[in-house]
């Protein structure tokens, strides 16, 4: 039995390419063609001024999704990343308009977010991997509490009046908005991280199988910690493009904002039940539920509808992922 | 015994993904018959029974009730048919009354105006009947499940199979969990259960028991039909015989090798309740295993030595020097590799690709700057596949899709290509299809010659005394008894394994043990 091979052992049809693309590339066929029938209903979709606007707007959650997969793969969830951005901003809001002439507060203002954002991550992080706690439960939980948190330091006030200087996401370098910028660097700089390094590896492995990360010398209490707190980082620089879009900046969680991020990566081929996915898959998984949404605003769809979308959506996704792990599970032993 | 069988299987096969689990076995059941269902480890019993359970469907064979054809979809309609089966992991709920349990799915029911109401009353009469048919007269029907001890459980099981009218009632080693008092309960319920006409199949690794209790038995061995015969008919060498089928030395192919310095050293190893003061040694190039029954507190042993379960107490030297060890890391970081007992939950990440899980236990080494270096991990995953003739078309193969045994290759993999000085192995070929069998106690063997120090659990007699250089022998936690290669055989292994739960009188002195055919070899397995 020296031969390595043998008749019985048919390669996989799935071609694996270095980057796993299988599924990315699925999804960039599904964004064209939702694209192309957008266009054909509406000539106006594919103005290059809605096609620019439309990736800029939706770069912070894409950025959120890079740090939302880490997370994912590692077989936990965060809840609370919506309300920790809603956070995070009127933090930076505060800190920006503290005194508008002065550029250490402007320098605070962008700082504090991604700084802020580790730290809660490492709260959570910590509930999780240490105390034991289900990482719903933790989220949930920091989920009221951001959103409490919110409220009592805006007392329901607009941040307005933001200095001329807080407007990172209006920035226009070689005429592309500023965010794409971040959404292209950040989700290359976290694709690779996650392909290559041996802590990327970890987070896979984790989330595929605890014990036996565990058995194989791997802290797995150290890579859940990682993962939250990378998340809580980009968490901290989507806060920056989200709260610099306007010269407002509004006193409520964005609504529903941690089920969009969430909606990205599951839709972008991030298992829900850990182990597998990647940030570049996320990445398309963000412009693709954006991509839907246009074309349903394109096509005078009612909003309510669009909420039903997105949850049918990660309905759908976790189903596919759900019956194609069972039929890999009957296909092993 | 000449009436029409209740049942009749006749030339099933059965195929799962890598392993031929049945070829070709035929079975049958008569009314008023103990039927003992006989084999090692992965010869099929389990498949066979949940065939006739109707849990698997046979790819080839028929199957006959009551002389006609029959084929069950589901194990419900197994059930409605009167075949009821009794696992070891008792299936009932836990926070329900003995009553509930009898009569769930099936309770009696009464009319209260337009409602069908449960008749607790009648339900609960019913029940104590079923009892005391039974003979068991100390079961409250009202008490629930939780609080009942093991055995009083495993007798609601019977009472609920008698409930459904059951005609044939599948055991499966139902003796393994139970203290003595309640195995003999147990011979009793089933010998009334005989005289009601009821076909029992048994199921145990305890060939006392096959003795005591059974009018028939059938031998399977690798998935084949092996015999059927009248106990009364068969010596235990006979039967030990039919199960192995082969002599152990040319089933298991030990290199011999001169055992070199000592390597592990164990002294008064505990962590209570289930570890109690342990020491050993393990020399390099030497093989030990490590038999026992199962709660013996083999794995338990394993997982304090590898800092799973860090030891309370007691004292742990590699190569003479004292080491602490309080995690998994810790132990690799010394030298220690550790092949778990259950490859899918705890050896390997299944969705991952071979390169990936040859890897896992070297990340910080195959790395140059928190980064994989990509050729060197390839490298590894190819020397894997070549060395130990893993059956993948490549590296870049998922592990979920290779076969049990090819699977199991790949854990060993990982941790070969860490070079550690002690490689624990728990059931290093459970689960694995015989070929692949040899092919790892092949490896196993040769690694030892290179001078590797191998602590092998294993379950399977066979297998121990095949590939062991020394034997150690553990019972409730503690090392009962140690023979070198020379003395060991599976009555004096199976005595010692057995000897708490059979004869107090092997306790204490050596020699008997050596000398007793008795009490009773047994081919311990674990529970699956």
């Amino acid at each position: 039995m020296a031969a390595t091979t043998s008749p019985d052992l048919v390669p996989s049809s799935r071609l694996r390419l270095p980057f796993r693309l299988s599924q990315e590339v699925v999804l960039v066929f599904v964004i064209i063609a939702l694209s192309l029938v957008a266009g054909a209903i509406n000539p106006q979709f594919w103005r290059s001024n809605n096609v620019r606007d439309t990736l800029s707007n939706i770069s912070y959650i894409a950025v959120a999704a890079v740090g939302m997969t880490m997370v994912i793969a590692s077989g936990n969830i965060d809840i609370s990343v919506g309300a920790l951005i809603g956070c995070l901003a009127t933090i930076s809001g505060l800190l920006a308009v503290r005194a508008p002439e002065s550029p250490l507060w402007l320098v605070l203002a962008y700082v504090a977010p991604p700084v802020l954002g580790a730290l809660a991550g490492a709260v959570n992080g910590f509930l999780v991997a240490f105390l034991r706690i289900p990482a719903i439960v933790v989220t949930l939980g920091m989920f009221s509490i951001f959103q409490g948190a919110l409220i009592l330091t805006t007392r329901g006030n607009v941040i307005y009046d933001l200095p001329a200087g807080f407007t990172l996401a209006q920035q226009r370098p070689l005429g592309i908005p500023a965010p794409i910028y971040f959404m292209v660097i950040l989700t290359i700089i976290g694709a690779v991280w996650m392909r290559y390094s041996t802590t990327g590896r970890a987070i896979y492995a984790v989330g595929g199988n605890k014990e036996a990360a565990r058995l194989s010398g791997i802290s797995e209490r150290k890579i859940v910690m990682t993962a939250f707190i990378l998340n809580g980082v980009t968490a901290g620089i989507a806060t920056l493009l989200y709260a610099t879009q306007q010269s407002v900046i509004q006193p409520t969680v964005p609504a529903g904002l941690e089920l969009k991020i969430i909606t990205a990566c599951v839709v972008g081929g991030v298992s829900i039940l850990g182990g597998t996915g990647t940030i570049i898959g996320a990445m398309l998984g963000s412009i693709l539920i954006n991509t839907i949404f246009s074309v349903l605003i394109f096509t005078d769809t009612s909003k309510y509808w669009i909420q039903a979308v997105q949850g049918v959506l990660i309905l759908i996704t976790v189903l596919v992922d759900m019956v194609r792990r069972q039929r890999e599970s009957f296909s092993g032993r | 015994m000449t009436d029409q069988p209740i049942l009749q299987l006749a030339h099933i096969s059965k195929r799962f993904p890598g392993v031929q689990a049945l070829k070709d076995v035929q079975f049958d059941v008569r009314p008023g018959e103990v039927h003992a269902l006989l084999g090692e480890n992965g010869a099929g019993k389990s498949t066979l029974i949940k065939i006739i359970s109707g849990v698997h469907k046979p790819d080839e064979g028929t199957l006959m009730l009551d002389g006609s054809p029959a084929a069950f979809s589901s194990p419900r309609e197994a059930q409605q048919r009167g075949i009821a089966t009794i696992y070891q992991e008792l299936s009932l709920y836990p926070e329900l009354t003995v009553a509930e349990n009898i009569f769930i799915g099936h309770a009696p029911r009464r009319k209260v105006g337009p409602f069908d109401v449960l008749d607790w009353r009648a339900m609960n009469t019913r029940a104590g009947e079923t009892l005391a048919s039974l003979n068991i007269h100390d079961l409250d029907v009202r008490s629930k499940i939780g609080t009942l001890s093991v055995g009083k459980r495993q007798r609601v099981e019977i009472a609920k199979a008698l409930s459904q009218n059951a005609r044939i009632l599948i055991m499966d080693e139902p003796t393994a969990a139970l203290t003595e008092a309640d195995v003999e309960r147990l011979f009793e319920i089933v010998r009334l259960l005989r005289m009601r006409g009821v076909g029992v199949v048994y199921i145990s690794h305890r060939l006392n028991e096959v003795f005591e209790l059974a009018d028939r038995v059938t031998v399977l061995r690798d998935g084949q039909y092996v015999a059927t015969r009248q106990v009364k008919d068969v010596t235990e060498r006979d039967l030990i015989g039919m199960m192995v089928g082969r002599t152990i030395d040319e089933l298991f192919p030990k290199l011999p090798s001169t055992p070199g310095e000592v390597v592990l050293e164990v002294k008064n190893l505990s962590r209570p309740p289930i570890t109690r003061d342990i020491s050993f040694q393990v020399r390099a190039g030497e093989i030990v295993g490590l038999a026992g029954l199962v709660g013996s507190g083999r794995s338990e042993l394993a997982q304090v030595i590898f800092g799973i379960a860090p030891a309370h107490a007691g004292e742990i030297r590699l190569n003479g020097r004292a080491v602490k060890i309080k995690s998994p890391a810790d132990a690799i970081n010394l030298g220690i590799a550790y092949v778990p007992e259950d490859r899918g939950t705890q050896g390997l990440v299944r969705q991952m690709v071979i390169r990936e899980n040859v890897s896992l236990a070297m990340l910080r080494e195959m790395s140059r700057m928190t980064f994989i270096k990509n050729r060197a991990e390839g490298q590894a995953a190819r020397r894997a596949i070549e060395q130990l003739s893993i059956r993948a078309y490549g590296p870049e193969m998922v592990v979920n899709k290779l076969s049990g045994g090819n699977q199991q290759k790949v854990v060993v993999s990982k941790w070969l290509a860490r070079q550690p000085k002690l490689l624990i192995m728990d059931e290093p070929t459970r689960g694995v299809d015989v070929g692949a069998k040899a092919e790892i106690h092949r490896l196993i063997s040769e690694l030892a010659t290179r001078g590797m120090a191998i602590l092998m659990i294993s379950s399977e007699l066979p297998e121990i005394l095949g590939m062991s250089d020394r034997v150690l022998v553990m019972r409730e936690g503690r090392i009962a008894a140690e023979f070198p290669r020379e003395q060991c055989t599976q009555e004096t292994i199976g005595a010692a394994m057995m000897a708490a739960n059979m004869a107090v009188n092997l306790e204490a002195d050596p020699s008997t043990k050596d000398a007793s055919s008795e009490p009773s070899a047994s081919v311990a397995e674990g529970a699956r």
